[in-house]
């Protein structure tokens, strides 16, 4: 029997406490609640405010899916958080957790950075860690974001769209069809500057980013499902990126695939880049929406430009 | 491709009446597109014609006409 496919034991969800309607964006720039619902599909997102930041939402969201997965913490052989917008540059977020979750420190910590690919393409890496490693047979892998602090209040082209929040999965391996497809192509069109500048805004060429993202999607669908020898029928949950409705539904409508297969949540929560998939998987746990065995398609893509999807189950 | 499709794919695409497609209907101010729906437009026309509109022509294609005539040009 060889394990190599990824099932989710547990999930983790630790959202912001401040909720910042369209109208709230309204009152300090140009802008309303109708043209952000009808361009984007959100309708309101969350701010980080006081003491909360990406490392603690990160410790929150992994605190909850470590509990609620009951494993002993001394069989998690790998922790890897998906971010671009830790509380530092260096040390990682995920160097962060080993103490306060109470872990051992002899086993590996790592931030990936592939932006709204973060998290798929974390998966794979955990599960290519898993399969060389089997004698601690668990990984912990979170997805966090504080974008809010990397935003141009003054620049309500990409104000309006990113969030901050985490979800967080503990996963093992199990027998199953798996694939993943990652990939790059270098493009700037959403930007950040790191060390060298003054001020680190997210920049983004909107129509360019909606041009790349409509036309991977169904690449990721279409060569995932090859991969995996298995079709459309048998995925239970299409779990994309929550970067704009109207993507998700280009792509349902182009396809034809059944929309109510896609979760979405980007009217709450809007983007929040590499957390975006963990907190749908962690809200839809919640909500009782998982069951056992489902197959769920994971689908990123972003800055980079990065694609990632994968195939996962539920325990 | 004749009129008669390109009326069928933006009456689709922008969600409005085939008769309110009318050669001098301006895409943004009468039929209500806005900046992505007409990226998506210019997509499904590549995909349903297999022309390439270039990226700076699209900004000034004002009128269903204007895209019609984009559409002759590159065939």
């Amino acid at each position: 029997m060889i394990m190599k496919s990824v099932q989710i034991i547990s999930t983790g969800l630790s959202l912001p406490s401040r909720a910042v309607t369209n109208d709230d964006l309204a009152a300090i720039e140009d802008t309303n609640d109708e043209w952000i619902v009808k361009r984007t599909g959100i309708r309101e997102r969350r701010f980080t405010e006081g003491e909360e930041s990406a490392n603690s939402l990160a410790l929150r969201a992994a605190e909850r899916a470590l509990k609620k997965s009951g494993i002993d913490r001394k069989k998690i052989g790998l922790v890897i958080v998906a971010t671009l917008s830790g509380d530092y540059s260096t040390p990682s977020v995920a160097s962060q957790l080993q103490q306060a979750l109470g872990l051992d420190k002899d086993i590996p910590y790592f931030d990936i950075n592939a932006a709204c690919s973060g998290f798929p393409y974390a998966i794979e890496t955990a599960r290519s860690f898993l399969y060389a490693n089997p004698e601690r047979p668990y990984a912990l892998v979170t997805g966090v974001e504080e974008l809010s602090k990397l935003l141009d209040m003054t620049d309500r082209s990409t104000n309006i769209l990113f969030g901050d929040g985490a979800g967080a999965v503990v996963i093992r391996l199990v027998e199953g069809s798996y694939a993943s497809v990652l990939g790059a192509q270098s493009s700037l069109a959403i930007n950040c500057m790191g060390a060298k500048s003054d001020s680190s805004y997210i920049r983004m060429d909107g129509k360019e980013v909606f041009r790349f993202a409509v036309r991977i999607l169904p690449h990721m669908i279409n060569t995932t499902l090859e991969k995996a020898g298995m079709t459309y029928d048998q995925i239970d949950w299409f779990v994309c990126h929550q970067a704009n409705k109207r993507i998700i539904d280009h792509v349902v409508r182009a396809m034809k695939l059944p929309g109510e297969k896609f979760y979405c949540n980007i009217d709450r929560i809007g983007n929040t880049s590499g957390a975006s998939i963990p907190i749908c998987i962690a809200e839809m746990e919640e909500k009782g929406l998982l069951h056992s065995g489902e197959k769920l398609l994971l689908l990123g893509f972003g800055s980079g430009l990065t694609w990632g999807s994968c195939i996962v189950s539920y325990r | 491709m004749d009129f008669e499709k390109l009326q069928e794919i933006i009456a689709d695409e922008l969600d409005v009446d085939k008769d309110e497609v009318k050669p001098e209907a301006k895409l943004i101010d009468d039929l209500g597109a806005d900046s992505l729906s007409i990226v998506e437009l210019q997509m499904t026309i590549e995909d349903e014609s297999g022309v390439k509109i270039p990226e700076e022509d699209v900004q000034k294609l004002v009128t269903v006409q204007d895209i019609f005539d984009e559409i002759k040009k590159a065939e």
